[in-house]
Parts: C-alpha cells; structure tokens; sequence
C-alpha cells in the first residue's frame, strides 16, 4: 500500500516534468522551426560536401559508379599528393604568400590606423577613411583587370615610367620572381582600407584618461603609443591575426585563378589553384577531394594551435 | 598646451602621406574611367592619365550594341537582388534565436554556424552536391551554395542582441507569435542592422564570379563579372569576346575599360550612401565578433 503511493508520487513528479518539459519545447518551438531551413541549408552546402570530401578521397571515385561501387584506395590519393614533385612547390608558394599577408599585410592597416587616429580634422580623417575603404568594393575580376592592364609589358603604366627613367619593360605578370609581391600589394591596396576600419573602431574605445594620466607621468608621443595605444588595441589585433591565420592555406585561390598562367606556376601555384586544376578541370574529383581535405585540416590544426597560443600568452581567443 | 616643432613635422608627414595613400586608392578608379572615354591613339601611346584626352564615347557605344552584354547585366541584377533576399530570409531565421535568451538547444545551433565558418569542405566536393542536386547550369547553382555567411549571421546576431530583450517578452504576452515578433518588432528595430548585412551580401553577391566559372555553361545565364574576366584578363575566344574585343580593331582598347567601369558603376554610384552602413557594421561585428 505504502509502496504503491510511493510510486503514485513518483508518477506524479516524471508527470509534472515531462509536462514542463513539453511547456519548455513548445515555448521554444518556433525557434525550432525557424532553424529548419538553416540546418538544412549548412547540412546540405556545408556538412555533406564535408562527410563527402572525406569518402571520396579514400574511394577511387567515378561519377557513373557511385560511391558504392567505386574501389576503397585508403590514403593513397593524400600520399601520391606527398609524394608529387609539385607537393613542396605547392607548400612553399602558399606558405610564402601567406607570410607576406601575415607580415606585411598584416602590419600595413595597423599603420594606416593609428596615422589616421593622429588626424585632428574630422572631416580629412573620414575623407580618407572613404577613399581607402573604396577598393573593398571593387571585385576582384575588375582588380585583376586594372592590374593586368597596368602592368602591360607594350601598354602598362608601370612599363611606360619605367621607359621614362630609362629601364626595359618587363612583363611582371609573366615572371615568377615578381608574383608575390604583386598579389601582396594588390591585397593591401583591396584591404587595407577596411581593416584600418577594425582598428580604429578600437582606438577610439581606447578611454582618454589613460592618456592624461600617462602625459602627467612624462610619457611623450611614442611612449604613450608604446604604453597606452599598442595594449589598448593588442586584443583585437590578436583577434584579427587568428582570423586571418583561420584562412592561412585557404589563400585567395580565386583571385590568384585570374592572376596566373603556365609561366608563373613556379610561384603562383597555391594549394586552392592545384586544387581547381586538377580536381575540377580535369575531373580528378578523388584526388582533388583529397588535397582539398588535407588543405582544410591543416587549416584547422593551425587556427586551434593559434589559439591555444593566444589563450596562454594573450588571453584573447576566438573561442 | 604648447606644440613641439616634431609634432608640427610629424603632422605635415602625416596628412601628406595620408593624401598620397588617398591618391593611391583613387588613381586606377579614375584611370580606368578616363582611359575608357578617351581616343585609342592616345591611349596605345600611353599618355592617358586621369584626364580623358580625345574624349569619345564610340567605347560605351559599342557596348551598348552587344545584347549579349545587356544579358549578363541583368542577370547580374537578377543574382544580387534575389540572391541578396534568400540570404538576408536564411540569415535572420538564424540569427534571430541565436540572439534570445538562452534556450536548451541554442548552444547546437551555434555551433551548426560557427564550425562550418573554422573548416571547409573545398571546392570539389561541394561541387558534386551542387551537380548531384541538378543545379549545375540553373541559377540555383548562384543563389544557394553560397546564401549564406556565418560571419554575416554572427554580424546580424549582434545587431538583435541590442534590442532589448524586455520588447520581446511583452510582446509575447499579448500573443504575439515568435514569427511575427521577428518580422514586425526585430527586424524594424535592428534596420540599421539589416541593412548592413543586406549589403554586404549584396556586394559579394555582385562582385562574385567564382560560383557562375564553376556551374554556369550557359551563355544566357552568366553575370557580367564573367563577361569581363573573358575579355579583359584572358583576352579571350569566347564568341561575344572576339566580336566585341578583337571584332577590328583599335577601340577594343577602350571597350575594356567601358567594360569595367559599366561593371562597377553601379556600386560606384551607391558606395557614398551606403558607406556609412559598412563603417557601423565593421565596428558592431568587430565589437563582439
């Protein structure tokens, strides 16, 4: 009798549970269900190719067979993608693009910032601020083309100062030595604008008595960067490197696509471009899945390196 | 306050060399449109600058003679604005439970955004879904694969986070439905938001041509970023490229100026207004990103 009342109670409490868990869903229905067509949407364009990528590249994969059908080849692909004489090429010119954008690149819109933090005139600081925000806006078809044309060996206007001065014309966009620097400064001259933008969002929230204070203690212009400006920024800088080594390998490949041809491959040909070459234009979809996949956990590997590295020695992170 | 004689050069340096970076940023712009009214002659001389010299509009004429052109245009159009409404649909949807009180299941919803935004699948595979879905050649292959952003939705979660929450729940109180909640108080309340984010897919969605190489064979279906990758950088075989470029001759020159400056009017002539936009939407996701 005892135990049956016990056990009524205990009924009673699952029900009132369960009927306040179901108060809880229903309240939180619609958010549900508003998320459907999002799910779907990063299930369908995201995750599958994702899960995709990675059966493909250990299958040797032809679209008539289907997956089933088609031979399981484990890692050979990511080894005869090691193994390929283009493998190092590809490494370096992706590593060395990168490290241009991660120093130089990087740097530049930092350096834009605080110059025009230091401008008094509001109206000359927005004037610049839109102006060099402006070639963010540009596509990079459209850049690509003013760099083609620019550079024209017969009708470039670099070609044509330089006869002026009295060198030859060179045709940069067909000399592997000139690549980098090239698309390094053309990707400075498309972001730099807008990342300043970034930065100076964070100078401005740098507090002010910070400054009074420490020109009361002595500081002149350049210790007062040193010491006030510099740590008022550092962590959305850290913020902004991270981001930027997130997409290390993932360089702008479709820039670079526009950019290259045969006779610079030596030092244009990145991971992304290889990628497109090989596993969209000439159909290699099991090879290219593999490189693509190799590309992305590398990424991956080295954002969260990055970021454990910031969390010890920084204290910002992005997660 | 007393200003030292380094500041005083310190400061000439600066506006200076801000200027010089201004001029920079500015000349290609004005090169291109000046290049693109002026006489060929002139221009294979190479002494075109930012002024226009033998000033003719024969470029922008035949331009206008290629319906082709005019095609690619619209579709153009086409793209961004439905392509920018699909987005701007998917991303509130996401964005708007994201930025409530917490729920149980909120915490999957953002990861569902955030891990797609730390590792990509590349562009095979993605390609054989969009090809295994039929929407290789259709302007599906345009508008969905790429609709949407998670940095866009994080941007557009942080312009709902400063509504207050206390709007919301009063609202609820008097019955009002989650779905007309978001439509008739979020989404009127966070425009400046809206707005922003609208543009910036509206602006990737214009200037983009990597999507239309990989899916789109058909000519009528191209946008005109395409048309000018063709004719301008690969200087190129398609059909329309040799009639309107190689066609006879000496204004081909100019026509590809014409070309990019028709291609980016459009965001030239909208860029003073909508600037302003950007520059908030930089600062709100840069606060919380």
């Amino acid at each position: 009798m005892r135990n049956m009342k016990k056990a009524g109670k205990k009924m009673k409490l699952t029900n009132k549970a369960e009927k306040k868990k179901k108060l809880k869903i229903r309240r939180y229905m619609p958010y549900y269900i508003m998320f459907i067509p999002v799910l779907a949407y990063y299930v369908i364009f995201r995750y599958i190719p994702l899960i995709y990528a990675f059966i493909i590249s250990i299958i040797k994969y032809q679209p008539g067979k289907g997956i089933f059908n088609s031979k399981f080849v484990g890692f050979d692909y990511y080894l005869q993608f090691i193994k390929s004489k283009f493998f190092l090429r590809l490494i370096r010119n992706t590593l060395a693009i990168n490290f241009l954008q991660l120093t130089i690149g990087f740097v530049a819109p930092i350096i834009l910032a605080l110059l025009l933090n230091e401008i008094g005139r509001k109206r000359y600081k927005k004037l610049v601020q839109t102006v060099t925000y402006l070639p963010n806006f540009i596509s990079s078809v459209v850049v690509v083309s003013m760099i083609v044309t620019f550079l024209s060996p017969s009708t470039g206007l670099i070609n044509n100062i330089r006869e002026h001065l009295g060198m030859e014309r060179i045709n940069f966009l067909t000399e592997p030595r000139y690549f980098w620097i090239i698309y390094t400064l053309m990707t400075i001259w498309q972001t730099a604008g807008y990342t300043a933008i970034i930065y100076l969002a964070a100078l401005t929230g740098i507090n002010s008595e910070l400054y009074e204070a420490a020109k009361i203690d002595g500081a002149g212009r350049w210790k007062q960067l040193w010491y006030v400006t510099l740590p008022g920024i550092s962590s959305t800088i850290v913020l902004m490197f991270l981001m930027k080594v997130g997409r290390v390998l993932d360089v702008g490949y479709d820039t670079i696509i526009l950019m290259y041809n045969p006779s610079i491959y030596s030092t244009a040909d990145v991971i992304g471009t290889y990628v497109y070459r090989r596993g969209i234009l000439n159909s290699e979809y099991s090879f290219g899945s593999a490189v693509g996949f190799f590309q992305s956990i590398i990424g991956l590997l080295l954002v969260i390196l990055a970021n454990k590295l910031s969390k010890k020695y920084t204290e910002t992170s992005l997660w | 306050m007393k200003v030292s004689k380094g500041r005083i050069i310190f400061q000439c340096f600066n506006y200076t060399f801000l200027f010089l970076v201004m001029v920079i940023c500015l000349y290609p712009v004005l090169y291109v449109l000046a290049a693109s009214v002026s006489n060929y002659e002139f221009l294979a001389k190479g002494k075109v600058g930012i002024i226009p010299m033998g000033f003719t509009l024969s470029a922008y004429k035949r331009i206008l003679s290629y319906p082709m052109l005019g095609r690619a245009y619209f579709n153009t159009f086409f793209y961004t604005i439905a392509g920018t409404i699909i987005s701007m649909l998917l991303s509130a949807l996401a964005a708007y439970p994201l930025s409530r009180q917490p729920f149980p299941g909120q915490k999957f919803m953002s990861k569902v955004v955030v891990v797609a935004m730390l590792f990509s699948a590349g562009i095979v595979p993605t390609f054989l879904v969009v090809t295994k879905l039929h929407m290789y050649n259709t302007i599906w292959s345009i508008l969905l694969p790429s609709a949407m952003s998670s940095f866009n939705v994080i941007l557009l979660k942080n312009f709902f986070q400063q509504i207050p929450y206390e709007l919301e729940e009063s609202a609820a109180l008097d019955g009002c439905s989650q779905m007309r909640i978001l439509f008739k108080i979020i989404l009127p309340l966070a425009m400046p938001g809206v707005v922003t984010v609208g543009l910036f897919y509206a602006v990737a969605q214009w200037n983009s041509y990597f999507p239309a190489m990989l899916y789109l064979r058909d000519r009528s279906l191209i946008p005109i970023q395409i048309i000018l990758r063709d004719i301008v950088i690969q200087s190129q075989t398609t059909d329309l490229a040799i009639d309107l470029v190689k066609g006879s001759d000496q204004i081909s020159e100019s026509v590809k100026y014409a070309t990019i400056i028709v291609a980016t009017l459009p965001i030239m002539l909208v860029y003073p207004f909508i600037q302003k936009y950007f520059v908030k939407g930089i600062m709100v996701g840069s606060v919380k990103g």
